[in-house]
């Protein structure tokens, strides 16, 4: 189906069930229970759940395939994001023009960054992105206020242009839509005891991310594709193959710095906001964390990641110490006090010690990522029918590794 | 005819003399051994063709082209296909891939942004590769990664890679080097069945046997220079040869 074969028509299949049913998925306790507070199904982390997913899914084309770490591609969807407010302050508060210069201009951007740094490989190469993201992350704070609005950060105002729709409605902005299509416009339906919300973000957020992934799926498996793969595996032999790697690589990397983009400008499309700090070097870093935790050179793994880093991020941050009492409760009041002081440090704003324990632990023990543990699991399964007892997995197959 | 020709070449490491004044001349459907004592100057000659190393003075030419001073994959483009001394292979692709990325190498150009269409999609590149792995014995491990071949196996991956190609020239820098004596023969009988395809060959090699049983011609390179050149039985009898390599005793 679309030209994709059966493994990863299933694929694809799975992430579109998975996007479109999200808000029951991720809402999976009731209103009033005690695990409420687990249930990730609100429109504005389900948002970011997919925006982190498209920039994990361009990351790992560079990053995944050819094996280039590119420690700036923050500064790309900063760049797309302030392209974005621009759009919407200048043109209209149509999405569509906002997400498409967002991935313009973050695609030129890095013509630029990509054609300088891959004259180095390796962390040279890293350490050239990440210069350049830095600095783009300083400009936007000194020389290039007029244009990043500096610390405040770029917002909407009632007296913008925005020549091809209006300045304002009524005396306030008018909201950022599809084609009239509000984008923080919900529908609430109440089942029973659950509440699930349906926003219109969200859907145009997931299948822009569909699309997204279906277009990764066409270049994993595409002959660009494989001679990137084969960058990864041995570049000077690719070389003396009469393969010109170089155009291959930049390639690769405009791809990733554009997906980057699409995700700033989405992020645009559902807060119509841009500042300097989506820039930093922290924010290149989680994603490179997403692609490793998912699982680098997967095709879906990268999803996973974000989704899993983005759900500590909002769940495991919100938990405090009076919600591990009530848990606790129960118990005698010494053990209750003791189990609370030794789980502290691991909730709340502690939350980045659960994250780097568990990256640590994957990196340690499944050097694949989620993937890798779900692959493990799944020959666990495979192995105990008969028929694949002879074959066995004796023989690592190159097709396991994809 | 003459496909390869190298006129007066010179390379220099500090003061290190590796090549001088070499001569050579390849004719078209040869195979070509070159020999020579451990330091003669055998790899860094090899080096020489395919842009890896650049000499300080001289010319090579193939078929009219010149080879200094251009790029690796302008070079394979060209028609010239190396099989390195050590097997230099896409390790964690699998097999079937090893093979395909040097086809489409040939078919589309050293770059082409070719994102779109699946490459299992492409038939007349897939038949290729599985026809040259039918060849060379490799064709029901094709799925497996190539890295867990055993090193006699990865040097007939390599030579797959190269054949797929279809290259005027071949050069092959030892390659049964560190091989068992079953091995060198299996190695030797494959590289005569793809003389039966007309590939002009160069070879580096120690071993006699494989140079005797393989070669039609045999410049012998000792401290930078060629000191002689000709048929391998004529090679085998001349007294400079056993002094180059062995100081006298017999080969």
């Amino acid at each position: 189906m679309l030209g994709l074969n059966k493994k990863d028509t299933t694929l694809l299949i799975i992430v579109v069930i998975m996007t479109m049913f999200a808000p029951f998925i991720l809402n999976p306790f009731p209103e009033t229970s005690q695990l409420a507070q687990f249930n990730a199904g609100y429109p504005d982390l389900m948002q970011r759940f997919v925006i982190f997913g498209i920039f994990a899914i361009g990351f790992n084309i560079l990053f995944g395939l050819t094996g280039y770490l590119s420690f700036g591609h923050a500064a790309f969807l900063g760049v797309g994001s302030y392209a974005g407010v621009w759009m919407m302050k200048l043109l209209t508060m149509n999405v569509i023009p906002a997400i498409l210069m967002s991935m313009i201009v973050a695609g030129l951007f890095s013509i630029l960054v990509g054609y300088i740094s891959l004259r180095r490989s390796g962390i040279y190469f890293s350490i050239l992105t990440l210069a350049f993201a830095q600095m783009s992350f300083s400009l936007a704070y000194s020389v290039l206020t007029p244009i990043t609005n500096g610390e405040t950060g770029l917002q909407l105002a009632l007296d913008d242009p925005r020549i091809l729709g209006v300045s304002q409605v009524a005396g306030s902005i008018p909201p950022a839509s599809l084609f009239g299509l509000a984008m923080r416009d919900s529908y609430e339906m109440t089942l029973g005891g659950w509440a699930f919300t349906f926003n219109v973000g969200y859907y145009l957020c997931a299948v822009v991310m569909i699309v997204a992934f279906y277009i990764a799926i066409r270049i994993f498996r595409s002959p660009f594709g494989l001679m990137l793969k084969a960058v990864k595996s041995n570049q000077q032999r690719l070389n003396y193959t009469g393969v010109n790697s170089k155009p291959y690589t930049f390639a690769a990397f405009v791809i990733s710095g554009m997906y980057a983009g699409l995700a700033g400008g989405l992020m645009v499309a559902m807060d119509p906001l841009a500042g300097a700090e989506r820039m930093q070097w922290t924010a290149s870093g989680e994603v490179v964390l997403m692609t490793i935790l998912g699982g680098a050179g997967t095709l879906f793994g990268p999803v996973l990641g974000a989704g899993f880093i983005k759900y500590f991020e909002n769940i495991f941050s919100k938990i405090n110490d009076t919600i591990l009492h009530q848990w606790f409760a129960a118990l005698p009041d010494g053990i209750e006090d003791t189990l609370v002081f030794l789980i502290h440090p691991f909730i709340g704003k502690g939350w980045h010690l659960t994250l780097g324990i568990v990256f640590m632990l994957v990196v340690i023990f499944l050097p694949g990522g989620i993937m890798e543990g779900i692959r493990r699991i799944v020959d666990l399964f495979k192995r105990r029918s008969p028929k694949d007892e002879v074959s066995g997995g004796a023989v690592p197959s190159a097709k396991a590794a994809e | 005819m003459e496909i390869l020709k190298v006129e007066g070449v010179n390379k220099s490491f500090g003061g290190l003399k590796a090549l001088n004044e070499v001569n050579l001349s390849v004719e078209q459907g040869n195979v070509h051994a070159i020999i020579g004592p451990n330091g003669a100057g055998k790899s860094t000659l090899l080096n020489c063709f395919v842009g890896r190393l650049t000499p300080d003075t001289g010319t090579v030419t193939f078929m009219g082209k010149n080879l200094i001073g251009i790029k690796p994959h302008e070079i394979n483009q060209a028609g010239v296909s190396r099989v390195f001394q050590t097997p230099e292979i896409f390790g964690d692709l699998s097999i079937l891939d090893n093979v395909v990325i040097p086809a489409l190498a040939s078919s589309d150009g050293s770059f082409t942004f070719n994102a779109w269409r699946g490459v299992r999609k492409r038939a007349e590149i897939q038949e290729k590769a599985e026809s040259i792995l039918e060849d060379i014995g490799l064709a029901e491990k094709k799925d497996v990664l190539a890295a867990s071949l055993s090193r006699g196996d990865k040097r007939r991956l390599e030579l797959a890679m190269c054949l797929v190609q279809d290259p005027k020239l071949v050069l092959l820098d030892e390659p049964t080097a560190g091989m068992s004596r079953a091995d060198t023969n299996n190695t030797i009988d494959l590289l005569k069945r793809i003389g039966e395809r007309g590939i002009t060959k160069i070879v580096i090699e120690h071993d006699m046997h494989v140079v005797f049983s393989l070669a039609n011609k045999v410049s012998v390179l000792a401290q930078g220079t060629v000191i002689v050149e000709g048929k391998p039985e004529d090679i085998k009898g001349d007294p400079r040869v056993q002094e180059a390599y062995l100081g006298g005793a017999h080969i």
